[in-house]
């Protein structure tokens, strides 16, 4: 499938894979909207998440080996035409991404019920789409310019995704305000960088600029482009210091919205600076520009200690998470800033594993939500026992979070640990320990919260379901007993997860070495080399 | 499934997550002690050897690693599981019976870890399952005392984790085998082990929590953690020279406490901390004789110290307080817990033909092999030391004494069994040590009963007591009041915090005075750069949005100093 050999030839299904996994969420998105009808959203929202799982899932499966797949949209041979481009660091994202999609639904629909009049429900499934379609693109595509196009889908519809959670709570209007300000300044750093690479050297597909980059040799221009791009990335990532949106943005969100973004959203945005970091930027060059250590490694070491030292203080278990959420960035951080493969892998496995972890948490905070009507550690006190089988999976999240042997959360702790003492870094290693405890602290006040203390009537408020704006009451107002089925199915296939992928290593491991090595390895350029 | 494919600590573990599932009353107490005597007979059987080998991370963990050292401790575990089980009869309550059976399967399971990461795992697991014997008591207090204790028990766990990660980078090896002081690596794991074994100013734990659980949840915690430490210590560091010096110390400054303290649990949890002590000297002498000393030493003071907190538990339980000043004169009503007590109390003091007398002179005697006088003399006035506060201060306080004019019931049938077996086990052992020195990792070639050593022993105690005598006659002994004696934990309950506390104000202040500075220093500068736009308006009502973008600034300014000075 090379440049050359492009043209005429027949294609199977298998061959369009690349594109379908975008396309399938992206076409739902408008045909949702033209039938107008909340459960035909539902079904479109499951049909197009199923089948870009289906296709990453098959997807990873052919490149897990090493190698890449490159598709040129519509025959247009790249760097001229788009081009897809997908080996094992992205297919990996890929399936986490729609993995996280699939999970997610089934659970969305009573949650979404609940906190969102039902007349919107149409739209707010077509931006979920839309968002998915951008996030999905933001990783497959191999075309730097389609990175932004897609960024700025995802965000926008994740901007109206956030604000919904103004029905239930009016500062979710700011929260969208400021993450659609900080956003788009984001957005427009990256772009301002890549319009100065473009400038540069003439092209926009990833492969080819970094064969010209290479050619070119560092100049102002490209570091300067580099500079915009990284801090761009970052504020999408939500890297300390530029992270004041996240909590916003996550703890007034609706429940569902929450624990999609928390799984997905930073972590295309780590996947997206890892990709311009180490392939379109090689990595010699970034570590030649000193920001490994003098950027990276300083945002990262502030992210993991002071961002769990806020989420210590916080009396609200959403936004305990989010920041909770902002240290673990720090991590994913420090495996970059580390520069070797076990750094790396760490950081690629924690996006995985983090994903599922943190999604598991707020999807336990929006199933108390759906009870007490907020995640006050006051008004959730003693829930535990009134909601047995929801709250165990939220131990195994907590447990998993902390990172406690035999969960997914020590896998990556433990290869970030030791890959800061390959690199020589004890001190990292010590502060990841130490932030470690911090969320033990964390973890236990929610236990304790959700267990030993009793249950305090005089602040807890009964959940009050939106019957004014729209939605039946009946079938929603039942606030007593565990979290209904619905709920409880996935949080516990995450909770399993968490446990799975914390024994069996073999999925998540093999491909975050292989992308990891491949990574490290910098471009393979225009060459042809794709399987 | 043979003996030697099952690990025995899965035999408590399986038990204790079925045990709930079982109907109340009979069948769960039944297996509470059917189970200890299976697993005795299974580590009797068992082979030795590396057995049951699994993998986990890339690292083979070994479940079972059979050995003389590991295999005497498991069998006392056992014991003392079946001993204190049996003891706890009565108990109705499933959490404080889960417990006993995951905390005995834990202790038992890193007695056979062959290796440190599952050392570690039930290292964690004696904490996690000993808490709830602590928070059975159901009380804030005892809640708050939980606490504490889990705080420094998980700490130790994760100082020993911390330990184990190092060395596996020195040494690409995780096997638990004997290491030397010297890298950080080590010290981390010995102070893990310290922490457990409660060494001095790292003890506190020790007699906070273990007189605030409940009568049953004493006598099983007695029995577990501390002698982990030991065995661990034994396996890893044998003759580090530093270990005598700390358990000399050990076995001193307890007595001291003991002797004015008025609750016998808490006298006891001092007097526990003194003999752990002498165990410490043992591994730090570290020849094969001192190793048997320690080992057999931990063997019978499980035993002897199981049965003075069960005599003292059932005084509890009858008449709801083990307060020295609140109790005497109850040998009246309860002659057979009385009869127990003295007993244990006899072991403790090491007389002649009780346990702790054939165990402690090993020890002792090598001690005096190795001509180190001082130490040999800190040791003796300990041994004295414990005859004084455990050998008659306790008995003598809660069954004779003046009359407190309580008449309690004797203790019900299922306590007095588990009181008179391990009654009997005392004196076996004192009687006739035989079987005991043949389950020690070492050949022993030492006879306790030489005329001398009987005699020395003797002139030893009964000076001592006559000293008791002599005190409580001219009335100089402390007297038994009610009252809160202050520990080393003081200093990081009350002291440090205070000192925190000011700290952080003063911190809180600074901090407040810097961001105070930083908004007005940020602020005239935006005031600066929005001068032409009328900043005001606009700055109080959007400053956090503006300050975001304001940080955004700065990081491109910085990241752009940073990739134009690299040199590229």
């Amino acid at each position: 499938m090379a440049a050359g050999a492009a043209e005429h030839v027949s294609r199977t299904l298998a061959d369009h894979l690349p594109i379908l996994v975008v396309l399938a969420p992206f076409v739902a998105a408008p045909v949702a909207v033209v039938i107008g009808n909340r459960n035909a959203a539902r079904t479109l929202a499951v049909l197009a998440t199923v089948i870009s799982l289906v296709a990453s899932w098959l997807l990873l499966r052919q490149v897990v080996g090493g190698g890449y797949i490159s598709y040129p949209i519509g025959g247009w041979p790249p760097p001229i035409g788009i081009e897809y481009r997908i080996d094992a660091a992205n297919a990996f994202v890929l399936l986490l991404i729609s993995a996280i999609g699939t999970v997610f639904l089934p659970y969305a629909f009573r949650s979404l019920d609940h906190e969102i009049p039902w007349r919107n429900h149409t739209l707010v499934y077509c931006c979920y789409l839309l968002c998915l379609s951008g996030l999905l693109g933001i990783v497959a595509t191999g075309d730097g310019f389609n990175v932004f196009v897609f960024l700025e889908i995802s965000s926008l519809s994740t901007y109206i995704l956030v604000s919904q959670g103004c029905y239930r709570d009016k500062r979710a209007l700011t929260a969208a305000y400021d993450y659609l300000i900080m956003g788009t300044i984001g957005a427009v750093f990256f772009v301002i960088g890549l319009g100065m690479l473009y400038m540069m050297t003439g092209t926009l597909n990833m492969a080819d600029l970094a064969d010209r980059i290479a050619a070119q040799g560092p100049n102002r221009t490209l570091l300067a482009a580099f500079a915009f791009i990284v801090v761009g990335v970052s504020l999408k990532v939500a890297i300390f210091p530029l992270h004041m949106w996240l909590p916003y943005a996550y703890s007034h969100a609706p429940s569902a919205v929450t624990v999609f973004l928390s799984a997905t959203a930073t972590k295309a945005s780590i996947y997206v600076l890892l990709r311009f970091l180490f392939s379109v930027f090689q990595p010699e060059f970034v570590v030649a520009t000193l920001t490994p250590q003098a950027v990276l490694l300083p945002l990262a070491i502030a992210a993991m200690v002071v961002m769990s030292f806020v989420a210590v203080f916080q009396t609200d278990l959403k936004r305990m998470l989010a920041y909770s959420s902002l240290a673990h960035v720090g991590y994913l951080l420090l495996g970059v800033a580390l520069m070797n493969v076990d750094g790396l892998s760490a950081t690629i496995i924690h996006l995985f594993n983090h994903g599922i972890t943190k999604a598991l948490l707020f999807m336990g905070a929006g199933a108390l939500v759906l009870r007490v009507g907020s995640t006050f550690y006051d008004d959730i006190a003693g829930l535990g026992r009134s909601m047995p089988v929801m709250s165990a999976a939220m131990v195994i999240g907590g447990l998993s979070l902390v990172g406690v042997p035999g969960t997914a959360g020590f896998v990556s702790k433990w290869l970030l640990v030791q890959a800061s003492f390959e690199r020589g870094w004890t001190f990292a290693a010590v502060l990841v320990v130490a932030s470690t405890l911090l969320t033990v602290v964390n973890m236990w006040r929610v236990f304790e919260v959700l267990y030993i203390r009793s249950p305090n009537p005089g602040s807890q408020r009964q959940s009050q379901p939106l019957t004014s704006a729209g939605g039946p009451a009946g079938r929603i107002a039942d606030t007593t007993g565990d979290a209904p089925l619905m709920m409880l199915v996935p949080i516990w296939i995450l909770a399993i997860a968490c446990i799975w992928f914390g024994i069996d290593t073999g999925l998540t491991l093999g491909s975050a070495q292989v992308a990891a090595e491949s990574l490290l390895s910098g471009s393979l350029g225009m060459a042809d080399g794709a399987i | 499934m043979g003996a030697d494919t099952f690990p025995t600590a899965f035999l408590f573990l399986v038990a204790g997550c079925i045990l709930p599932l079982l109907p109340r009353g009979l069948p769960r107490a039944a297996l509470l002690i059917a189970v200890p005597v299976i697993a005795a007979g299974q580590v009797l059987a068992v082979p030795a050897g590396g057995h049951l080998e699994s993998e986990l991370f890339g690292f083979t963990l070994q479940l079972m690693r059979v050995d003389a050292l590991s295999r005497v401790f498991a069998l006392i575990f056992c014991i003392a599981a079946f001993l204190g089980n049996l003891y706890a009869w009565h108990v109705r309550d499933p959490v404080q019976q889960t417990a006993a059976l995951l905390y005995a399967g834990s202790a038992i399971g890193a007695v056979f870890a062959g290796d440190l990461v599952t050392l570690f795992i039930y290292w964690e697991g004696t904490a996690l399952a000993s808490v709830f014997l602590i928070w059975a008591r159901r009380t804030p207090g005892a809640f708050h005392t939980g606490m504490r204790y889990l705080a420094i028990q998980i700490g130790s766990g994760v100082l020993l984790l911390a330990g184990v990660i190092l060395l596996h980078r020195e040494t690409q090896s995780i096997a638990f085998d004997r290491m030397t002081l010297g890298s950080l690596a080590t010290w981390l794991i010995f102070i893990a082990f310290g922490i457990k074994c409660a060494f001095p100013l790292l003890h506190n734990w020790l007699q906070d929590s273990y007189p605030a659980a409940t009568v049953t949840g004493t006598v099983i915690l007695s029995a577990f953690t501390t002698k982990l430490a030991v065995y661990s210590l034994a396996r890893g560091f044998p003759g580090t020279e530093i270990l005598i010096y700390i358990g000399t110390l050990m076995t001193i400054f307890p007595i001291f406490f003991a002797e004015i303290e008025n609750d016998l649990r808490r006298v006891l949890a001092y007097s526990l901390n003194n003999q752990l002590g002498f165990m410490v000297v043992g591994i730090g002498i570290g020849t094969e004789m001192a190793l048997n000393g320690t080992v057999s030493h931990a063997f019978a003071h499980i035993l002897y110290k199981a049965l003075l907190f069960m005599s003292v538990g059932a005084v509890l339980f009858r008449t709801g307080t083990s307060k020295a000043s609140e109790l005497g004169g109850l040998y009246r009503t309860m002659p057979l817990t009385a009869l127990c007590c003295v007993i244990g109390a006899a072991s403790i003091s090491a007389f002649p033909l009780f346990s702790g007398f054939v165990t402690k002179s090993l020890i002792l005697h090598e001690v005096e092999v190795a001509h180190m006088t001082v130490i040999w003399l800190g040791l003796v006035f300990a041994s004295a030391g414990v005859l004084s506060h455990s050998g008659i201060k306790v008995p003598y306080f809660a069954f004779f004494a003046h009359d407190s004019g309580r008449r309690p019931a004797e203790a019900p049938p299922h306590m007095l069994l588990a009181m008179g077996l391990t009654a009997f086990l005392c004196v076996f052992i004192g009687v006739h040590p035989g079987p005991l020195y043949e389950l020690l990792p070492y050949p022993v070639h030492y006879d306790a009963y030489t005329v001398p050593h009987v005699v020395g022993q003797l002139e030893l105690l009964l000076f001592a007591m006559l000293a008791f005598c002599v005190l409580m006659r001219t009335g100089i002994h402390p007297p038994e009041v009610r009252a809160v004696n202050l520990d080393f934990d003081w200093t990081y309950r009350r002291f440090i915090p205070s000192i925190l506390t000011r700290v952080l104000d003063a911190a809180a202040g600074a901090s407040d005075v810097a961001t105070g500075w930083l908004r007005s220093r940020g602020r005239s500068f935006a005031d600066h750069l929005y001068h032409s736009r009328g900043p005001e308006n606009l700055l109080g009502r959007s400053w956090p949005t503006g300050s975001m973008a304001l940080f955004i600034v700065g990081v491109l300014v910085w990241v752009l100093i940073i990739t134009f000075l690299s040199g590229l």
